[in-house]
């Protein structure tokens, strides 16, 4: 199990880190440039063997650091999870250190998190989008991205000429009800949440 | 691995007639591309190879043609609302999905619900689990080229539908977890067809066994192809039988148990050399271990409450309180208005699921709806092997590869 | 007693069946239709169930499942059609000869279905033209066997022989 003496030592060896909370599992901080020598360390020293998860939180414009990645490991020895949480260092560009030389099974959830998040994983050997296709503008899930999407032209031009379908945002109404939980009970009724474009509430550009 | 494989291709036996094959063999690379609909992808896999001659020599695995956006679908409904999402995951073992959600959410909450609902939970978990494996055998053989085998075990899979159907009203999208609790207790006799499923589930598995496991066909196809060891099988951050056919004992039902897994008996079958047969071994023994759990249930179910009683904001009382009791009825219409009210914070948890570990990393806010819901799919990290096994083999394995893989599409894309 | 014989008799009209052309074309077609199990998603699951031992889609002469859309009909679009797949789904049912038709298998097929969301192509009749839609997420094989019917009676309906000799016409000029 994962102990005091564990922790303490862990700290000790890693000033940079930090203990956040240990609610479900033990989660540290840690800056991003010291992600690799962190989770080497754990890896090697510490039986952290399997990568379980790795992805990432989008935490708002509003916040100073928006893009948080946050890594799972699991230890097959302790029988138990540790998490770290990082920073990513630029709001606009967000970038990340990728760990795939420490974790090969980072490979794929850093090209996820990057296909949802836009954040750029350096030093990462093949990164491009891998759920979404290669020419999909937006990402998925910062925020700002409405649930219905966003009007983009289909990627095929030969399926296009024939059909005239296009990415088309989904209609909402009937939709998943959502209540909003706050105000006037007439507030928080739950709705649909309507993302069409009516005339009252205009298309984005 | 490679190298053997790869002098088995060698052409002739010596002097020019080899050099021309050899420099034939090297020289003409193929792209082939198969999928995303293609009988061997299980679904919209699509892979992107290089093959020389009958060798491959580059897999790129391409995914992303179920991507349905669960994640932020999720961001958008209350905890309850995402439940018939969680079925839609792992199609072939549903039920799992849904009790793997409830608890992470039930963890975030800080609920804990009574030891009936626990027993249910593992009851229906270790159903799943043996309709999907029975299925994954089914397919896997198919694969392989055996078509009797799909027949058997879907045969038994129809009696496990029928069995959710009584107990949940669908056959498979079965949404049958609420936060806190099921969604209704089970029915009267029901425990006696399981029981009697339980006693005729052998008879089948054993002529599945004799169909297939001594199979000289079977064999020829399957031992030490795709072989992955225990080392290669940690760092790709592959789980469940996948990862224990590679001989590493990892199994969340005994190392971190969760719903009362801890009270029952039962081995966790690990393979030796971790090729598509041990695979396929691995499956066909959890299946017999799934059988004995169950029995165990059977033989002495827990009484009590089948909901958390004092989780006032988690979960919505039974119909008939509602329409009798006021307070139940304010009760029942804050959860649905709002969803079940869970704590600011942050979870992850793992269960242990016929794929492999089905994880969930929920970020809350407090209120009734996520801020942000991660799905750690099992099939997702057992998939990313790929790239690493397929080279070296030979074109026509990959079909068997693929099918002990047992994948689902809808879980790896979400 | 109501009979049961038919008022044709082969010895007397020598074997030969007086028709029209339509009814023998439509009848042909409609007992052996082979589907393409477009499976996507969690309704493939039901689609095996319905070829597998208990619902045998056989006895409608439909389980000649070809994977190869150059030897089937009949496409059943079965699962959620994303904007990512919807190209692929679109150049298989060119690939598909004529005479073809598609089964929209459950809501997600149909309309889109619970995924409404910025990946998912609400509803396949987008592109591809659909003769069958199928409610239930997913349906029930019976459901699917009873959409297949429809779509036999939908075949024994078709002015197939004007459209043979229209696309012969078409095709010599």
């Amino acid at each position: 199990m994962i102990d005091k003496d564990f922790i303490e030592d862990l700290l000790k060896k890693h000033p940079y880190s930090n203990v956040k909370h240990q609610n479900d599992c033990l989660t540290l901080s840690c800056p991003a440039q010291q992600i690799i020598d962190l989770t080497t360390e754990l890896r090697d020293q510490q039986t952290f063997d399997l990568l379980v998860d790795l992805t990432a939180v989008d935490q708002g414009e509003a916040v100073e650091n928006r893009f948080m990645v946050v890594i799972h490991l699991y230890s097959c020895i302790h029988h138990d999870y540790i998490r770290i949480h990082s920073d990513c260092t630029d709001n606009e560009s967000p970038e990340f250190p990728s760990i795939h030389s420490v974790y090969p099974a980072a490979n794929w959830h850093e090209r996820e998190a990057f296909d949802m998040f836009g954040i750029v994983f350096t030093g990462h050997p093949n990164l491009k989008r891998i759920l979404m296709w290669d020419e999909y503008p937006y990402f998925p899930l910062r925020k700002e991205f409405p649930l219905a999407g966003i009007d983009v032209p289909l990627p095929a031009d030969d399926v296009v000429e024939v059909t005239q379908a296009s990415v088309e945002p989904a209609p909402m109404m009937g939709g998943p009800f959502v209540s909003s939980g706050q105000g006037f009970m007439s507030d928080a009724e739950p709705r649909a949440k309507d993302e069409s474009w009516t005339e009252k509430k205009e298309k984005p550009v | 691995m490679s190298e053997v494989t790869f002098k088995e291709v060698q052409v002739g036996d010596s002097g020019y007639r080899d050099a021309v094959a050899e420099e034939r063999l090297n020289s003409e690379r193929m792209a082939l591309n198969v999928g995303p609909s293609h009988p061997t992808t299980h679904g919209v896999l699509r892979l992107m190879m290089e093959l020389n001659g009958d060798l491959i020599e580059k897999c790129e695995p391409v995914l992303g043609y179920l991507h349905r956006g669960d994640e932020k679908i999720a961001e958008n409904m209350t905890y309850n609302q995402f439940v018939p999402y969680t079925d839609r995951l792992d199609y072939l073992s549903p039920l799992a999905n849904n009790v793997a959600y409830a608890i992470a959410v039930e963890n975030l909450a800080g609920v804990k619900v009574p030891e009936r609902c626990e027993a249910i939970r593992v009851m229906i978990c270790e159903m799943a689990r043996i309709s999907s494996h029975l299925l994954g055998m089914g397919v896997f053989g198919m694969d392989a080229g055996a078509w009797t085998p799909f027949m058997y075990t879907f045969t038994e899979r129809e009696k496990l539908y029928t069995l959710f159907e009584e107990l949940t009203g669908a056959r498979f999208t079965t949404s049958f977890t609420r936060i806190g609790g099921v969604a209704r207790d089970i029915p009267e006799g029901w425990l006696q067809k399981v029981s009697r499923f339980c006693e005729e589930l052998p008879k089948a598995i054993e002529e599945v066994e004799k169909l297939l496991t001594r199979n000289r066909i079977f064999l020829d196809r399957t031992e030490g192809v795709g072989v992955i060891s225990s080392s290669d099988a940690l760092a790709f951050g592959l789980t469940g039988p996948n990862l224990r056919a590679s001989g590493v004992d990892f199994d969340l039902r005994k190392d971190k148990p969760y719903s009362g897994y801890e009270k029952y008996d039962f081995e966790v079958p690990i393979g030796t050399r971790g090729d598509c047969y041990d695979r396929y071994l691995v499956r066909i023994e959890e299946v017999r271990e799934s059988l004995k759990i169950i029995n165990q249930l059977i033989d002495d179910f827990p009484a009590g409450s089948w909901y958390a009683e004092d989780a006032k904001k988690i979960f919505a009382p039974p119909k008939e309180k509602i329409m009798t009791s006021m307070e139940e009825l304010i009760q029942n219409f804050m959860i649905v208005t709002e969803g079940p009210q869970v704590k600011p914070g942050e979870i992850y948890f793992e269960a242990e699921n016929p794929k492999g570990a089905l994880g969930f990393y929920i970020v809350s806010k407090g209120g009734g709806v996520p801020y942000r819901m991660k799905i750690r799919a099992p099939s997702f990290c057992n998939l990313s092997i790929l790239e690493k096994l397929a080279p070296g083999h030979m074109l026509a394995d990959i079909t068997v590869i693929l099918g002990s893989l047992d994948f689902v599409m809808g879980e790896c894309d979400r | 007693m109501v009979s049961n014989e038919v008022a044709y008799n082969s010895k007397i009209e020598g074997e030969v069946i007086v028709t029209k052309a339509d009814a023998v074309v439509n009848w042909i077609r409609k007992h052996s239709v082979w589907p393409m199990p477009m499976g996507l998603a969690c309704c493939a699951i039901e689609l095996m169930a319905s070829a597998a031992s208990r619902y045998d889609i056989s006895r409608f002469g439909m389980e000649v499942m070809r994977f190869s859309p150059r030897q089937s009909d009949c496409m059943i679009v079965a699962g959620t059609v994303t904007y990512k797949m919807a190209e692929v789904v679109r150049r298989i049912y060119d690939q598909m000869g004529d005479p073809k038709w598609v089964v929209a298998m459950g809501a997600c097929a149909s309309t889109g279905g619970m995924y409404r969301s910025y990946a998912v192509m609400q509803g396949v009749d987008n592109i591809v033209p659909v003769d069958v839609y199928v409610s239930g997420c997913p349906p029930r094989p019976e459901a699917l066997l009873d959409a297949m019917m429809k779509l036999q009676d939908k075949i024994g309906n078709e002015p197939s022989t004007s459209r043979l000799l229209q696309a012969r016409n078409t095709s010599m000029v």
